[in-house]
């Protein structure tokens, strides 16, 4: 095979998914340049809060600072490299390394270095030696951002004509923007190559039969049989988008006269809750109302579920065979407690490790990267040629937007991934040169 | 209560551990579902890295609130196990070989309608052909006396893991 990635031809080597030679590269050329999810701003609400989080296989710590300022910063002592925090999340006004008692403030800055006078002196400017800062951070909606390279676009350039999709997982049910908390996160392992639960995100509608026990049981919030979420697009158009950057998905575009679905049948005031929001957010928003999100992936690997149940997902990259999956829970902050317990129980039947749906994936994700592995399995490509050549919607708003299932949009993905792999600049990993995108002003 | 009938209290109670493990492992899934009460509380924490002096406030999730590992009830329960029961919940499709290992039995509170117990479990899993996980930790369990029998009214797992170290729960603890 001349071109691992042939995004042309819909044809993909399966060395991206297994060799360690695209792992070393994805994490020099890729992961130190793409914008990562690192958290949200209602895990550190007051100063001196920290949540240690990762980028890729780096771990970092997010903080606000004693003047309330949002910092990330590599979690490496810059002395001898110890984790200088291996706390999960809290409160604290200094970072005390362990190994040789090096400290750092809250933002960041070598404070306390032991014996400074008599060793140091002279040699050791400190200002030169504060943990290892990101070289750009966003918070948009709470939701905390950073990238590497301190050349990088703005956040919202970056993520382009996604926002739209994007401000629906962020922003309250009833179209307030932002407003939302993190009320819980599962961290786990598996083995598996990141980019298999990328995909899965981008609007892979088609894996949908590896999901058929979930459906037969029936445990969506109505509890209706043939049902694992309540369907709030059976009158919507469904789309699945590609845009310029690499971002992906599939999302429903209602029927402008739409009605509210019930959904959580099951509970009385939750669907009191959402009636309410569907109609407050209708009115709040008009015609962008109609803009029903469902799933989707921000390039590279933070995979969101924009409705139910409602949550981002980062795909850490821990070797070429072997992902940690990071899910971050949201509801709104200021929801009836009865709706937020609610919501709580069907995402952890839903998702994660223990979810009676993504326990599904984890399977395959695992087989699929297991049977890729072998010399002979590595001379055959995987397949990308879903609706190849077929039209796109030009009046369904940006990206790239088909009105069926279609290989399009993890085509896309790969493009951009090609493009980080080669080193190009941030117009062509943008994706300028494809379609224009919309100016952000952030 | 008697020394004796301490005695053969315990006795019993361990007797329906193992009857419960049986079940499990032997894959009867629906007559192990009889054994929980219809108020049955399945909770498994997440357990968080915490400085020490925090651990009682901070190293568990709680019961009640936020994201667990489990915290369920038998409708939940009952879902997952018709699901193994379709033959395409792929994750346990095949299903996977499981041995529970109950031992540190002690009988930590007993009153006249229920018993609280203290055990550890190991439960081994081996799937397909090379995947293994061992989840060990601590369990408490409420049984409430059913005629001759008991019914597990609540079950709360301490899984000895922070980040966990396998690709799914999808195995009955």
């Amino acid at each position: 095979m001349t071109n691992p990635i042939d995004t042309e031809r819909g044809l993909i080597s399966r060395e991206i998914f297994v060799s360690p030679e695209y792992h070393r590269a994805e994490l020099e050329k890729l992961y130190t340049r793409a914008w990562l999810f690192v958290g949200h701003e209602s895990q550190i609400p007051n100063p001196g809060d920290f949540f240690v989080s990762r980028m890729a296989e780096e771990s970092v710590i997010l903080c606000r600072d004693a003047r309330g300022e949002i910092r990330i910063f590599l979690n490496s002592c810059r002395h001898r490299g110890m984790k200088v925090c291996r706390y999960e999340q809290g409160n604290t006004s200094l970072f005390v390394c362990p190994y040789h008692s090096w400290s750092y403030t809250t933002d960041g800055k070598l404070q306390g270095v032991p014996l400074y006078r008599s060793l140091y002196e002279g040699t050791l400017n400190r200002d030169e030696w504060s943990l290892v800062p990101v070289g750009r951070l966003a918070n948009y909606k709470g939701s905390i951002w950073a990238t590497w390279d301190e050349t990088a676009p703005d956040f919202l350039a970056y993520l382009g004509d996604a926002v739209d999709h994007l401000d629906q997982v962020l922003d309250c049910r009833d179209g307030r923007p932002g407003g939302a908390e993190v009320i819980g996160v599962h961290k786990w392992v598996f083995p598996s190559n990141w980019k298999l639960a990328a995909e899965n995100f981008l609007g892979d509608s088609y894996h949908n039969p590896s999901h058929r026990s979930v459906d037969m049981i029936g445990m969506s919030g109505s509890a209706q049989p043939g049902q694992r979420r309540d369907n709030e697009y059976t009158n919507a158009q469904r789309v699945w988008i590609g845009f310029p950057a690499g971002h992906g998905l599939t999302a429903g575009i209602a029927h402008p006269d739409l009605e509210y679905t019930p959904t959580y049948a099951q509970y009385p005031e939750v669907d009191e809750y959402f009636r309410y929001c569907f109609y407050e957010r209708k009115r709040r928003l008009g015609e962008k109302a109609r803009n029903l999100a469902l799933v989707g992936n921000i390039f590279p690997n933070t995979s969101y579920h924009g409705r139910q149940p409602r949550s981002l997902c980062v795909w850490h990259p821990s070797g070429p065979d072997k992902v940690e999956g990071w899910r971050f829970f949201l509801v709104d902050a200021d929801a009836p407690a009865a709706v937020k317990d609610v919501l709580r129980h069907y995402y952890m039947r839903y998702s994660g490790p223990a979810g009676m749906t993504e326990q599904d994936d984890m399977e395959n994700w695992l087989y699929a990267s297991k049977a890729s592995s072998g010399t002979i399995a590595r001379r055959y490509p995987f397949n990308y040629q879903m609706a190849m050549g077929k039209p796109n919607a030009a009046n369904l708003g940006p990206g790239l937007v088909a009105t069926q299932m279609t290989d399009q949009t993890p085509r896309n993905f790969y493009r951009t991934y090609a493009r980080y792999l080669n080193g190009d600049g941030w117009d062509s990993l943008l994706g300028r040169d494809l379609q224009p995108i919309r100016r952000a002003a952030e | 209560m008697s020394t004796i009938e301490r005695l053969l209290l315990k006795q019993e109670i361990e007797d329906f551990l193992y009857l419960e493990a049986d079940l499990l492992d032997g894959r009867k899934f629906r007559d192990w579902l009889d054994l929980l009460a219809e108020d049955l509380v399945y909770f498994m924490p997440i357990r968080r890295n915490v400085k020490f002096g925090q651990h009682d406030e901070k190293e568990n999730t709680r019961q009640g609130e936020g994201i667990s590992w489990f915290d369920e009830d038998k409708w939940t329960l009952t879902k997952r196990v018709e699901q193994v029961l379709t033959g395409v919940h792929y994750a346990e499709e095949p299903l996977s070989r499981v041995t529970h290992m109950v031992s540190n039995i002690r009988l930590l509170d007993v009153t006249p309608t229920e018993v609280t117990v203290g055990c550890r479990f190991l439960v081994y899993q081996n799937r397909v052909e090379y995947e293994n996980y061992t989840f060990i930790g601590r369990r408490t369990d409420v049984l409430r006396r059913n005629g001759e029998s008991w019914l597990i009214a609540k079950r709360e797992l301490i899984l000895e893991q922070n980040v966990l170290l396998a690709k799914n729960l999808s195995i009955f603890f």
